[in-house]
């Protein structure tokens, strides 16, 4: 029961999501009377349920990369922190974006408990905020030219224009619904994937869903309730100022955001530009707000410029910075209340050890570990403490930080192939790796590491596959590691 | 995706229906005036009924277009400018309508030196209407045509205006009863009239497609 609790602010983000975020797919198209609300309502429901569950997961890993928040109170007070601050400035009137706002309040989850920042993954979500709505305006002012050229030399009844125009908003808005469910799941949810608080479901004996699955459906519901009890508000009311534009640039808008959506949102994509050799999007949760700006925009420019109001434009950029600060400032408060008046674990207590083994595992992955040799056998229990110990010794980049916890990382694990190998969703094992896993029946390895290197020494197949395979492959790979780690796992 | 178009189109021949209705409008009161000033009473009253029964099937299709229009929320950014423009477009052919029953009722007894001119008017200002016809078809079609069409009804509306004022003048400088004058200043300018709501239907055409472009 108490799960419900907790994963209850994770709704109250998905509700808000879903009431502030129907207007960037339906706005221009209800509030210009094309479609109905009631009708829009139900297909962006539908479809942003789907997104969430068959294609959620691409963003999600993203943001579980930037920072895990692995308890389910530090999870509930990370949410909180954020619905709240997407609520307040609302109010205030500032621009928000969602997904600015979670990515502040899980840095924040990390300054507050010490955890390492991937700022890799960190550098890649704020490259995707600038990129997505510039992406955007291009796309929809390419658009806008191609539909205009094309329209003057065909002579189309407005009827029969119009009538295009409501078959491409709805079905572009479904479209959009789909991917935004896709796209954003990461914000409402993804933080509750490190400590999901629920088992595979079965569904009549015929099909079991794993329980992230589960957690996706259940914030596609929240999104969907948000957009069928406020949307109609938000839609005439930000709806009718923002995207005061024509049916047809309307269609053009959706369009553009479609594209852009698709391209941070598609595995299959991701899949095809690396069998042709070619650079990746990266996967990461957008603000589909600032999309639908930079589609504006472009349309705008595309009719010459005039009319696009800059100083909308200024109060947008000042947004994207103040809504990942206030939330990280916010969520690190409220950690603090949550922890230390309520006594609640908003961080999984880990403990950290330092010995030979682990200094020269960190040399292989290239980081001078001569300097930690005097913490050779102490355990650190805390990763607020580990890193203040670290720090005494010499500074280090966040980089050597996220390298320096995943190495000493004391997660012991203890090989149980009976478990292994009579799960109810059966891992996905080849032969060899079957065989191979078998062999180490009953041995203990005290981090995820040494048991990868013992797995990959003995078997080939246990070797991480390399960039060149499909995203696919190398997912289903890492995905399986875990779930043996999850079973392995002896529990404190 | 014929499915899909089938309403739609079936309205679209609807609204051209409207629009051939008042050209053959026209048409009938050019003939009717004709006839009239022949002294073919016979085929102007034919030509009298030809004209009432068009207005009235005209009314009744623009009814069912403007409903068809709000109950089916067609159009809606440019709903408004429709239905303004196809009751504009009304009032002209009721102004057509009503001025050749007008020469039912009164019967004018048209002076013979003013008869070519008042053919000339009739020629302008059903010119006028024509061209509004074609710059409204423009309007659903072809955006971009409106502005000649519009061009081209300005230019007969001011033709229309020339002539309904020779005839005023003339008129008056004849040695005739005023009242004679009177009636003949006041069937010029019904059939001007018709001219200048062409010219209002036109105004409200430019700004409808100035808002289509937008």
């Amino acid at each position: 029961m108490i799960e419900w609790l907790f994963i209850s602010t994770g709704l109250f983000l998905g509700w808000s999501l879903g009431a502030n975020h129907a207007v960037n797919v339906f706005g221009s198209a209800v509030s210009s009377r094309m479609v109905r609300f009631r009708t829009a309502a139900i297909v962006a429901g539908v479809f942003v349920v789907l997104g969430a569950v068959v294609s959620g997961g691409g963003t999600t890993r993203t943001l579980t990369t930037l920072g895990a928040v692995n308890a389910l109170a530090g999870c509930f007070t990370v949410a909180l922190a954020v619905g709240l601050t997407i609520a307040w400035m609302t109010k205030i009137r500032l621009p928000v974006s969602t997904s600015q706002a979670v990515v502040g309040g899980i840095v924040g989850w990390n300054l507050f408990t010490g955890s390492p920042t991937d700022t890799y993954s960190l550098s890649r979500i704020v490259t995707t905020w600038l990129a997505g709505p510039l992406l955007a305006a291009v796309f929809a002012f390419a658009a806008f030219k191609i539909v205009t050229a094309l329209l003057r030399g065909r002579r189309m009844h407005i009827l029969t224009l119009d009538a295009y125009t409501r078959t491409g908003l709805l079905a572009f808005g479904a479209l959009a619904s789909y991917l935004l469910g896709a796209n954003n799941i990461g914000n409402v949810m993804g933080m509750f994937v490190p400590a999901v608080p629920f088992g595979d479901v079965s569904l009549g004996g015929l099909l079991t869903v794993g329980g992230t699955r589960v957690l996706f459906f259940l914030g596609g519901l929240a999104i969907a309730v948000g957009i069928l009890t406020y949307g109609k508000q938000v839609m005439t009311t930000v709806g009718r100022d923002l995207y005061k534009i024509t049916p047809l640039a309307g269609l053009v808008v959706v369009f553009a955001e479609v594209l852009v959506l698709f391209l941070f949102t598609s595995e299959t994509l991701e899949a095809l530009l690396l069998q042709a050799g070619l650079p990746t999007i990266p996967l990461v949760p957008l603000s589909s707000t600032q999309v639908v700006i930079g589609a504006v925009i472009g349309v705008g420019l595309a009719k010459g410029g005039k009319g696009i109001r800059y100083n909308v434009l200024g109060r947008i950029a000042g947004g994207w910075v103040v809504a990942p600060i206030v939330a990280g400032v916010s969520c690190y408060i409220a950690l603090f209340i949550v922890q230390n008046v309520f006594a609640l674990e908003v961080v999984r207590t880990s403990s950290y050890v330092i010995t030979p083994e682990v200094r020269s595992e960190l040399s292989q992955r290239g980081l001078d570990s001569q300097p930690l040799a005097q913490l050779d056998g102490k355990k650190i229990i805390g990763s607020a403490q580990f890193r203040q110990t670290l720090q005494r010794i010499q500074p280090w980049s966040e980089k050597q930080m996220v390298l320096l916890f995943d190495c000493a990382d004391l997660d012991t694990l203890v090989v149980d192939t009976v478990q292994a190998f009579t799960q109810r969703e059966p891992l996905p094992l080849s032969p060899q790796q079957h065989r191979s896993l078998a062999a180490f029946h009953g041995a203990t390895f005290e981090h995820r590491w040494t048991l990868d290197q013992a797995l990959a020494r003995a078997d080939s197949s246990w070797r991480e596959p390399t960039g060149t395979l499909p995203r696919k492959h190398v997912i289903a790979f890492l995905q399986l590691r875990e779930r043996l780690y999850e079973i392995f796992r002896i529990r404190p | 995706m014929d499915i899909l178009l089938r309403k739609t189109l079936n309205l679209e021949h609807q609204i051209d229906d409207y629009l051939d209705l008042v050209i053959r409008g026209a048409l009938l009161f050019k003939e009717g005036l004709k006839c009239y000033c022949t002294g073919d009473i016979e085929h102007f009253t034919a030509h009298l009924r030809d004209l009432g029964a068009i207005e009235s099937s005209a009314d009744a299709l623009r009814r069912a277009i403007e409903t068809r229009l709000y109950s089916e929320t067609l159009i809606p950014e440019s709903r408004g400018d429709v239905l303004g423009l196809l009751e504009s477009i009304d009032r002209v052919l009721n102004r057509t309508a009503e001025t050749l029953t007008q020469f039912d009722v009164e019967m004018p007894d048209l002076i013979e030196e003013l008869k070519p001119l008042f053919m000339e008017l009739t020629e302008a200002s059903m010119a006028a209407v024509e061209s509004m016809v074609s710059a409204g078809r423009s309007y659903f079609r072809d955006p971009e045509r409106v502005r000649d069409y519009i061009n081209k009804t300005m230019f007969y509306e001011h033709e229309a205006d020339n002539r309904g004022d020779q005839i005023k003048r003339k008129v008056f400088r004849m040695n005739i009863d005023l009242s004679w004058k009177v009636h003949m200043r006041y069937f010029a300018y019904h059939i001007e009239t018709i001219s200048d709501e062409a010219e209002d239907v036109c105004d409200r055409l430019a700004i409808a497609t100035i808002k289509r472009s937008l």
